[in-house]
């Protein structure tokens, strides 16, 4: 049980930071340079992951994550990284999105503007970091890192709509941060410790006197991670800074709210599990109606979209309510199907912001304000048109295709992964003798966003892929669409593996909710 | 009587901070968030506990003594904290000028409403 493995956590945040670090010293007109030391990197950092989660199957098979201490130091004292089935698998996605990001933007988007590929390292180097970290205090500081960077991805490419945007992004995120300040500088000051495995040990034998401090300081804690995963009413700047983002940019970013939800996870199980005596379950019906809310929000939003970008954004904030909806519910079950849920929608969310620029940019601009002008007042074309024999051209068929993909996978429709995780999710949420009224609430709900999704989705898809006058030549190159197969082939690759799949998010989320393995192996 | 002083200025420095990151221009915004910073970073510091003439460190070949040090890990965090904030201030004053020139205004719409 030791070797090499038991350095592997820490490759995922050194191998990016140190490609940055290269990427920042190589001049903006060495192009191919650049994109060469960046995708090697991220081929690099694919592997890792991969080799992450096999050997946190390995270690966790017996009980323990795998743990890297900095500089040796013992547990609650020195920092540490901890590698345990969900972090694994979490580093590998985010290497995932990080691949496809680059891939997309080595097409055109990075000569948008400076240090793009920098950036792009940077963010991952943080989202790394924020999943593997096994104290508050460097989870603080993941946060910031990938902040830091994602504020100058939103940016990047410039113009007033995206500048606007990002002003509130960074803003709102900036206050999200202080709150998070507080919420650690509370916890510490109950408990005196930061070490996640500590905490969980200390917060059952807290002083009852200091209870109520402390769960104060775990809620403002929680307002921090849930602005970042976008639960209603915190997630009304989510749409609009993700739209106006490019592409790569957005489609990366579908995991930033997928952090919160895993610190969520993380953290909440961690302090608040079944062992955590008079604190245990705090904020649980917190999490469950704000999911549901979120969820219905989502949906109504999908609907109401009317541009596209709009439509990736809401259908982002429904998948995040769906996830605090089941992380609510509170069992293993069902944190398992959450966290295959996580898995395809994010996917699903990704190829789909990839895509969107593909068609945009395709189409004339403001073509979808006219299309819903027409649709609203019966059309200013001729009545009589013939439409026998209209010749699709291949670029379009194969978006078109692509888009229909996307929209299985975010409705829930077999036979892309988004079905199989919803049903997973509702037999688990049904499979107690007793259901908790909320089940029955997300039940409904999943499948009337499920059903808003398609409605929504079919009626811009009508619109954008069946009025070829509308249509520019578009030109879309090969390596554009590669991230988006590639996303969406491992949605289908997780279909037909759903077995093992399954099986190691469910063990996975048994570990989460029994933490007491994941405490040891830190504190040993 | 430090921890009355200590608790008003992080309540004056919060509500401050608060109500002009509430407010319609994008200059108080930034000042909003940097008084807010303040008082994290002030609130941080006294979660170690208040008190004067101790070191957060041990000296040299007398034996430690925890009642006689200051804790020091919150003083660590705080320079954390201070340095963190002060690079997304100044990156947010450069985007409030970016703002600026693409708009013409610094209203945080980027168009005057009312206020």
């Amino acid at each position: 049980m030791s070797g090499w493995q038991q350095h592997l956590p820490i490759v995922p945040v050194v191998l990016p930071l140190a490609t940055a670090a290269v990427l920042m010293l190589i001049d903006e007109q060495r192009r191919a340079w650049k994109q060469g030391v960046a995708m090697a990197s991220s081929l690099l950092l694919l592997l890792v992951g991969a080799a992450l989660v096999r050997a946190a199957d390995q270690w966790a098979g017996q009980g323990v994550p795998i743990v890297y201490r900095l500089g040796n130091w013992p547990a609650p004292f020195g920092i540490v990284l901890v590698a345990d089935r969900l972090s694994a698998l979490m580093v590998l996605l985010a290497a995932v999105l990080g691949f496809a990001a680059l891939l997309f933007a080595v097409a055109r988007w990075d000569r948008a503007g400076p240090r793009f590929h920098a950036l792009l390292q940077v963010l991952l180097m943080g989202v790394n970091g924020a999943f593997l970290t096994g104290d508050l205090f460097n989870l603080f500081v993941f946060f910031e890192v990938f902040l830091a960077a994602s504020y100058g991805l939103a940016l990047h490419g410039s113009g007033a709509a995206r500048v606007q945007a990002s002003l509130h992004y960074i803003v709102i995120n900036l206050t999200a941060s202080l709150l998070f300040l507080v919420g650690a500088a509370l916890i510490y000051g109950v408990t005196g410790t930061l070490n996640l495995a500590d905490l969980a040990q200390r917060i059952p034998a807290a002083a009852a006197q200091n209870r109520a401090l402390l769960e104060a300081g775990a809620a403002v804690l929680g307002i921090a991670f849930l602005i970042k995963a976008g639960m209603w009413p915190l997630c009304f700047w989510l749409p609009r800074a993700y739209g106006a983002a490019c592409a790569p940019a957005a489609a990366l970013f579908a995991i930033l709210t997928k952090v919160g939800i895993y610190a969520v996870l993380r953290i909440w199980l961690l302090f608040f599990g079944p062992a955590a005596g008079a604190s245990a379950g705090f904020g649980q019906d917190w999490l469950t109606i704000g999911g549901l809310v979120t969820l219905a929000f989502g949906a109504i939003g999908v609907l109401g979209a009317q541009e596209l970008p709009r439509l990736a954004g809401f259908s982002l904030i429904a998948s995040c309510g769906t996830l605090l909806a089941a992380v609510g519910a509170g069992s293993a079950a069902v944190s398992g199907a959450a966290l295959y849920y996580l898995i395809a929608s994010t996917l699903g969310v990704s190829a789909l912001f990839l895509l969107i620029e593909l068609v945009e940019r395709g189409r004339a601009p403001g073509a979808d304000l006219l299309a819903i002008t027409e649709e609203a007042f019966g059309g200013f074309e001729a009545e009589e048109r013939e439409d026998v024999g209209v010749v699709i051209p291949a670029v379009w068929a194969v978006l078109g295709l692509a888009f229909v993909a996307c929209v299985l996978m975010l409705a829930g429709l077999p036979p892309l992964p988004g079905f199989v995780a919803k049903a997973a999710l509702l037999s688990a949420l049904l499979a107690p003798d007793a259901v908790a009224p909320s089940a029955w609430v997300l039940l409904a709900l999943l499948m009337l966003s499920g059903l808003a999704t398609v409605v929504a989705a079919s009626r811009t898809g009508v619109r954008i892929f069946w009025m070829p006058e509308q249509q520019l030549a578009a030109r879309v190159r090969v390596i554009e669409m590669l991230p988006i197969v590639l996303l969406l082939g491992i949605g289908l690759a997780l279909t037909v593996l759903a077995g093992p799949a399954l099986r190691y998010l469910d063990e996975a989320a048994q570990a989460l909710h029994a933490p007491a393995g994941y405490i040891e192996g830190v504190l040993r | 009587m430090n921890e009355l002083v200590i608790a008003l200025a992080i309540g004056l420095l919060a509500g401050s901070g608060t109500w002009l990151l509430l407010r319609p221009r994008t200059f108080q915004v930034v000042i909003g968030l940097s008084l807010l910073s303040y008082a994290v970073n002030l609130f941080i510091f006294s979660t170690g506990g208040l008190r004067s003439l101790a070191a957060p460190f041990v000296r040299a070949g007398a034996p430690p003594d925890p009642a006689l040090l200051a804790d020091p890990l919150p003083q660590a965090l705080v320079l954390t904290a201070i340095v963190i904030g002060f690079a997304m201030t100044a990156l947010l004053l450069v985007v409030l000028l970016a703002a600026r020139g693409f708009t013409g205004t610094d209203h945080v719409d980027g168009q005057e409403g009312e206020g």
